[in-house]
């Protein structure tokens, strides 16, 4: 379910346009955006609270560096299609999983693979966190126990980059 | 064990021996437990956080401050949910791609558009051979093949086979979250 782009007027979209790369962390936060942006406090405040109410803004609120905040990794299982839920489950109650995402190739001709012994078959991904790296792995290798299965451990190496935003095209939304 | 209450100076000086692995001591603890999952949107956030973990605003603010100065929190921002946008194809495509030149690749496919995060990861051999990650977001499916073929063809002859996987599901996405810990005092 998403919500109908032509329900934001040019406020909320320049609300969501600015502040979407961040925030003043001062005393009266709301107060400056809405001197910036020319109307009342109380409008900004309650526009914020429409938005999140609608989903369009999931919060306002810190956004942490993962590569800081402790230790972390991509980790991908393999497991039968009639398991998945379970094991889904099973990863969404263990300490540290912050994200879980079903995921699956689109069938299509030029991808149709011979050579299954190649297949990966990953099918659940997950984020998943520690205080550090030792707490990291015993949490890994305690939820491959529960699981069943070996889990596929993808630490970041490298970020090339991360865009910290992304600029949302109104006009063609609401066109599509 | 309570939190410590540093109304002055607060991020620099007290308590540093406590802090954990992320810099954090106990009384940014607790803020990142009473902020992580949004701030109250009321004239003054930093107040009403102070009063839920016991501290004055402006030792909540100046917390706040530093934790960014130190890059512990990236940004505080309105954070869009995409897929409410009308963004519901997420394709994670995964490349391998040649070592030798995976640096100065990674940061080219970086820049295109519609790529929002990009990752090197070690291969896991044989079934794993992918070294490159991209994200991509689009408004369908027929999207993100578009710029999944942008992607390839910058890639050229130095990328030997890729994949996108899409997310069929969403099954959990909170956000990075600092867990509770039995020490953490109770909110109040």
């Amino acid at each position: 379910m998403y919500c109908q782009v032509q329900d934001l007027d040019a406020l909320d979209r320049r609300l969501i346009d600015c502040y979407q790369r961040g925030l003043p962390v001062c005393t009266r936060p709301f107060a400056t955006v809405a001197e910036r942006l020319g109307c009342p406090e109380a409008e900004v405040i309650s526009r914020l609270e429409r938005l999140q109410s609608l989903g369009v803004v999931s919060r306002v609120g810190p956004v942490f560096d993962h590569a800081r905040a402790g230790a972390s990794l991509l980790a991908a299982v393999a497991v039968a299609v009639a398991e998945r839920d379970a094991c889904a489950e099973l990863i969404n109650a263990a300490p540290g999983v912050n994200h879980n995402y079903a995921r699956e190739e689109h069938a299509r001709e030029e991808h149709a693979r011979e050579d299954l012994a190649r297949e990966h078959g990953y099918n659940l991904w997950f984020v998943m966190t520690a205080p550090d790296e030792p707490e990291l792995e015993a949490r890994l290798e305690a939820l491959e126990v529960r699981l069943g299965v070996p889990i596929l451990r993808l630490p970041m190496l490298e970020g090339f980059h991360i865009n910290l935003s992304f600029p949302i095209p109104w006009a063609e939304l609401e066109r599509t | 064990m309570s939190v410590s209450i540093c109304p002055s100076r607060p991020a620099r000086g007290c308590n540093v021996q406590h802090r954990d692995a992320q810099g954090l001591d106990a009384a940014d603890r607790a803020i990142v437990l009473a902020t992580q999952a949004g701030l109250p949107l009321v004239p003054d956030p930093w107040g009403a956080v102070g009063r839920e973990v016991g501290m004055s605003g402006e030792a909540v603010l100046e917390r706040m401050q530093a934790m960014q100065e130190r890059g512990v929190i990236r940004r505080v921002a309105a954070v869009p949910n995409h897929y409410r946008l009308g963004y519901v194809a997420n394709g994670m495509t995964v490349w391998d791609v040649d070592d030798a030149q995976i640096d100065r690749l990674g940061r080219e496919v970086a820049a295109i558009e519609g790529v929002s995060h990009c990752y090197r990861r070690p291969r896991h051999l044989p079934l794993w051979p992918y070294n490159l990650f991209a994200m991509l977001h689009g408004r369908s499916f027929d999207e993100v093949e578009r710029q999944a073929a942008v992607l390839r063809e910058r890639l050229g002859e130095a990328c030997r086979d890729h994949r996108i996987l899409y997310s069929s599901r969403i099954l959990k996405k909170t956000g990075l979250r600092l867990a509770v810990r039995p020490e953490d005092p109770p909110r109040r």
